[in-house]
């Protein structure tokens, strides 16, 4: 499994890039996984999806729907979409430090 | 060398029951939460989906569909006769919404808006639209416009076609 030094801390990834070990992350970590995966800068509206989805991952040991991720964490799909540019599940997913989300939706 | 990535799917939906609608929605919308950009294409009876009113009478057809089992997917074969009793496809579609409601499957309309607000394009075919005698106004909002084949072929140039 690839590991990587990230603020003076050793992070284990899995093939795809997400983090193994949720126990891991930090915000401050979250702000350096940002950077790589292309997005500058986290405000409160990226760390309202972060917090859920980490909140969903430790209760259920996987991460929302985008469905469910919407209507609970009060970010619209538009805005999700705008806040996390591509693919914003995977993308929330790898920057939350969870695991890769199961599900079609 | 490894294949190049899916940048963009066409999907049209040219079916107007529950099993002819979702599995083309549940393909955009995961085209979209993939990054991958994604039009939709109504035709004949798929237009149901988009139509204010109907879009969320959808259901399931328990006649014409010798996959049917009864209650659950390994029970036993429906037989037609009894498929065609009044109030089945309700009940049928009822039990399925349930199930697709815990995998957190929206109805069609919600789907739609879903889809829609993700990025997603969708569009209702003009050959259908002038035979069913329908105009713009009768579609939801969500709709972008009404199109010709034509049409449709040059907004999916460069991506793939996927016909359901």
């Amino acid at each position: 499994m690839p590991t990587q030094t990230i603020l003076d801390q050793e992070i284990t990834f899995d093939d795809e890039g997400f983090m193994t070990d949720h126990t891991q992350w930090s915000p401050e970590l979250a702000h350096e996984l940002a950077k790589a995966n292309g997005i500058d800068a986290l405000n409160d509206r990226h760390f309202l999806v972060l917090d859920y989805m980490r909140k969903t991952f430790i209760e259920t040991g996987s991460g929302p729907t985008i469905r469910r991720l919407t209507k609970q964490s009060g970010v619209p799909t538009k805005e999700l979409y705008a806040l996390f540019p591509g693919a914003p599940a995977k993308k929330a997913a790898l920057i939350a430090g969870i695991k890769k989300p199961v599900g079609c939706i | 060398m490894k294949p190049s990535a899916i940048k963009k799917v066409s999907i049209v939906v040219s079916k107007g029951s529950l099993d002819g609608v979702y599995p083309g929605l549940i393909m955009a919308n995961g085209a979209r939460m993939e990054g991958i950009e994604a039009n939709l294409f109504f035709t004949f009876f798929g237009l149901y989906s988009v139509l204010k009113d109907y879009q969320d009478k959808i259901r399931i057809a328990t006649v014409g569909n010798p996959a049917m089992r009864v209650p659950t997917a390994k029970g036993f074969p429906l037989p037609t006769l009894l498929g065609a009793l009044p109030g089945m496809s309700a009940f049928a579609t009822k039990m399925m919404m349930k199930e697709m409601d815990n995998l957190d499957i929206p109805p069609v309309g919600e789907f739609i808006e879903m889809i829609s607000d993700a990025g997603g394009k969708l569009y209702a075919c003009k050959a259908t639209v002038d035979m069913f005698h329908l105009e713009s106004s009768d579609f939801v909002e969500q709709v972008d416009s009404i199109i010709t084949v034509g049409d449709f072929y040059d907004m999916s140039a460069g991506g793939e076609i996927i016909f359901t």
